[in-house]
């Protein structure tokens, strides 16, 4: 009787076995093949510190790893999402000024050579200016002005000394913007021949043609990662990529690639396509040259923002998906933005556009402008129609308080070179936010000594707000404080922003593993879990 | 004849130097250099590191020493180094050039073939529904813009074939690169074949009202000796000075074709180097593309002597 309930008890445990291990078959990760992705531009290096576009950032990311980083796993990048990654662990000190990583051993970069703390050391001082071989292009320096030096203890621990806490420092690590470079490599090979520790080593790249990376059979993660290789075309134009993504050519779109109005036909053409529409977390933005008169004159700003019906722009341009917002990415994406009735508060948000125009046409008036003496105005923005169709928009709306807009499109590659040179009255411009973090959108864009504060806007008062929302421990009151200077922000009509973006990615259902993050477009490109299931 | 030869040869060498000057200038005056664009993608410019940039590129020094270094590299075979991937500049532009020099290549034979045929049935089937449809094709031909009729190609192979005819690697055989480039051949070919055939036309009824040709029909020749063995060879002589002009207008087409159709070829090359201001790129390309149309010229030259016996090169 026993045997005979103890061969029942087995025969149920192994069919049990078979049941729940089908499913878990059907499933199982399959290694091999080639991943085929479409790149929409010419990339200008392969040296992600050195540059500040997604473009780089997708297909040089899985030559790298970082300290820590961004669960590539899950859809939405907070601190609770941060995995370490060459850091196996890390710790901060009583002050909060010394954060010690300690570091993963038998790490090897592509080269061979090992990778211990030494390299940690000379990425940062690289990104500091202390590195003799500094990099020629410098654009996130901003991000580590708090950071006072590396010290390293062996060839497995390195310690970041703070001149003051800072709370969100370590999201900045976890950035696809922020890998680990080698020491023993000079900035400038970087550039076009990178060597990484990630789980896809550089092979080639022909400019204006493709990019190739293959599988690093001694990647210090066992198993990993599942693709032999990752084939990238440079396709410029946009309808012949779409089609040609459609066409099956393609597994994968470059990063929200298909636009709104673009969806619609991938949906139709490619039923089996998997697409998915976040935000872009870059943003459409007023650029106000406040040197230029008579825009020095903080009532003309104001009359300008009021005058601004960011929801027709969003219904027009977007179908009414972008996100109406402040600096900040609003919920439910977003960790730090506004909520609806604080942004409503703001001048230019508020529901009634009609009201708010009346009131821009007083200040106007009492400017001594009217509509038989127009406030003529050249609209400057690139050539570029995600840069073109907002500002064009925007001549429309300037027209009802009596300023009266001319398009200036300037040649997309001389565009910053105009801005920085403060060639301009008003413009349109597009701003990417890598991480979603005040500190990262804040000090880039806003603060006095920002290289990338392009309209270089400086209120003393809002960095000081912006240095105590940085040490401030307490995440609600931290909120509160970031809320605050944005209300500043739009009050000064510093570089408002008119929304956020929303677009499509697409890929094969065949593309197995991949998840797209929907708080950022800059930190999902390890590739390392990805799979084709054929 | 050797005289003309000579003379020819002279002239083209001063040419030559008068494209190299204008190009070396014009693209100095264009507003923004390199460094301007190395900056634009990292969304800043940090005037010190400019200046940096600038004097390890050689763009510091006076404009006149910058153009002896350029020519002087020519002349001994040293295209320097582009700016933008930092590589020899031949190895950037030498791999591009026989994939357009097919590609044109291709258009241009697509555009003589179709062309002189059609325009010759065109002629001596004047005013019958054939000409008139030949006339419709080859107006379409001139007012449809090659970017247009590429995406329309693609397009419909999209959509019929669930395939698309695009440019992914160097193709392993002669005849699947013919392949590959037939369509973008015939997109880029189309409007000069149309212009071809509309001149053919037009030169054909000319001719054939001509008293000798009047004269060999009275004489009792065959229509089809007296069509293409007296008419066609005299009307060809205008035909072929547009086939001259057109092989060197190829490169505008070529540069739309190239794009829809993501060919990596020197057209499409050569704009993306005009953005990035990339001087060693530009200016070695234009002098290449400069020495090719003064070339086809100086051959269309020499045609018109083996076309028409009465063209001497005398004095």
């Amino acid at each position: 009787m026993n045997s005979r309930l103890g061969l029942a008890a087995l025969g149920a445990a192994a069919l049990a076995v078979v049941l729940t291990s089908a499913p878990c078959a059907a499933l199982a990760q399959k290694s091999g093949g080639t991943l085929r992705i479409y790149h929409r531009d010419n990339l200008p290096s392969a040296s992600i510190h050195e540059e500040a576009t997604i473009s780089t950032v997708m297909p040089f990311m899985g030559v790298f790893n970082n300290l820590v980083l961004y669960d590539q796993a899950k859809k939405l990048n907070s601190d609770a999402t941060i995995v370490p990654d060459l850091a196996e662990s890390w710790s901060w000190d009583a002050t909060r000024t010394k954060l010690t990583f300690k570091l993963r051993q038998g790490v090897k970069w592509h080269d061979g050579k090992p990778f211990t703390a030494k390299d940690v050391q000379c990425t940062w001082n690289r990104l500091t200016g202390k590195d003799p071989d500094d990099f020629r292009k410098n654009p996130r320096q901003v991000w580590w002005q708090n950071l006072k030096e590396v010290s390293v203890n062996g060839d497995y621990e390195a310690t970041f000394h703070l001149n003051r806490p800072q709370g969100s420092f370590l999201s900045m690590f976890a950035s696809g913007y922020t890998p680990v470079y080698p020491c023993h490599v000079s900035t400038k090979e970087m550039r076009t021949n990178p060597i990484g520790t990630g789980p896809f080593k550089f092979v080639e790249f022909r400019r204006g043609e493709s990019l190739k990376f293959v599988r690093n059979p001694d990647y210090w993660k066992k198993g990993l990662p599942y693709l032999d290789a990752i084939e990238w075309r440079v396709i410029e134009n946009r309808s012949t990529r779409i089609l040609a993504f459609i066409a099956d050519e393609f597994d994968l779109t470059f990063v929200t690639d298909v636009s709104i109005p673009l969806l619609k036909d991938v949906n139709s053409q490619a039923p089996k396509a998997v697409c998915e529409v976040a935000p872009t977390y870059v943003s459409s933005n007023l650029i106000i040259n406040p040197g230029a008169a008579p825009f020095n004159d903080p009532k003309i700003r104001r009359a300008m923002a009021l005058a601004i019906d960011r929801k027709t722009m969003i219904d027009i341009l977007s179908q009414g998906k972008s996100n109406l917002s402040g600096v900040m990415l609003p919920a439910p994406e977003g960790n730090w933005g506004m909520p609806p009735e604080l942004l409503k508060q703001l001048p230019g948000y508020g529901g009634d556009v009609a009201k708010n125009r009346a009131e821009a046409r007083k200040i106007m008036e009492s400017l001594g402008y009217g509509p038989k003496k127009t406030l003529k105005v050249k609209v400057s923005t690139r050539n570029i129609p995600i840069y073109r169709d907002p500002a064009v928009l925007l001549i429309d709306q300037l027209k009802q308080i009596y300023i009266e807009g001319e398009l200036e499109v300037i040649d997309t590659s001389i565009w910053h070179a105009k801005v920085t040179r403060k060639e301009f009255s008003v413009g349109m411009n597009l701003t990417g936010v890598p991480v979603d973090d005040p500190d990262v959108n804040l000090y880039e864009n806003y603060s006095c000594n920002s290289e990338r504060n392009l309209t270089q806007y400086c209120n003393k008062e809002v960095d000081k707000l912006i240095d105590q929302q940085s040490q401030e421990p307490d995440r609600d009151k931290r909120k509160k404080l970031v809320w605050e200077i944005e209300r500043r922000l739009a009050e000064d009509l510093a570089r408002p922003i008119i929304y956020y973006d929303r677009a499509a990615t697409c890929w094969q259902p065949r593309v197995k593993g991949f998840v797209l993050h929907h708080n950022s477009i800059y930190n999902n490109w390890r590739f390392e879990n990805v799979w084709l299931d054929r | 004849m050797s005289g003309y030869l000579i003379r020819r040869f002279f002239l083209m060498l001063v040419t030559l130097f008068g494209i190299s000057v204008v190009i070396f200038v014009m693209l100095r005056l264009v507003p923004g250099n390199i460094t301007d664009i190395i900056f634009d993608s990292a969304g800043f410019v940090n005037p010190k590191q400019k200046q940096r940039i600038e004097r390890e590129l050689g763009l510091d020094q006076p404009i006149v020493t910058q153009y002896a270094r350029w020519i002087g590299g020519l002349a001994r075979g040293d295209l320097g180094y582009a700016y933008v991937s930092e590589k020899p500049a031949l190895q950037e532009i030498a791999p591009r050039i026989p994939v357009s020099a097919k590609l044109a290549g291709l258009a241009l034979v697509f555009s003589t073939l179709f062309g002189v045929t059609l325009g010759v049935v065109s002629a001596v089937r004047q005013d019958s529904t054939l000409d008139y449809v030949l006339r419709v094709v080859s107006l379409s031909g001139l007012s449809l813009p090659s970017f247009w009729l590429g995406l329309l190609i693609l397009m419909a192979c999209v959509q019929w074939f669930g395939w698309i005819p695009i440019y992914r690697s160097t193709p392993e055989s002669f005849w699947k690169e013919l392949g590959l480039l037939a369509l973008p051949a015939a997109a880029v070919g189309f409007r000069s074949s149309a212009l071809v055939m509309r001149l053919t036309r037009s030169s054909m009824l000319e001719v054939l009202r001509q008293d000798y040709v009047r004269t060999a029909r009275a004489k009792g020749a065959p229509e089809r000796s007296v069509n293409y063995r007296h008419a066609l060879g005299n009307a060809l002589l205008p035909v072929v000075t547009i086939v001259g002009i057109e092989a060197a207008f190829l490169i505008g087409g070529l540069i739309v074709t190239e794009t829809v159709f993501n060919i990596p070829g020197v057209a499409r090359f050569l704009v993306e180097a005009i953005r990035w201001r990339d001087y060693p790129i530009v200016q070695n390309l234009v002098m290449f593309i400069a020495l090719i149309v003064v070339l086809v010229n100086f051959i269309v030259d020499l045609l018109y002597v083996a076309l028409d016996p009465r063209i001497k090169f005398g004095n």
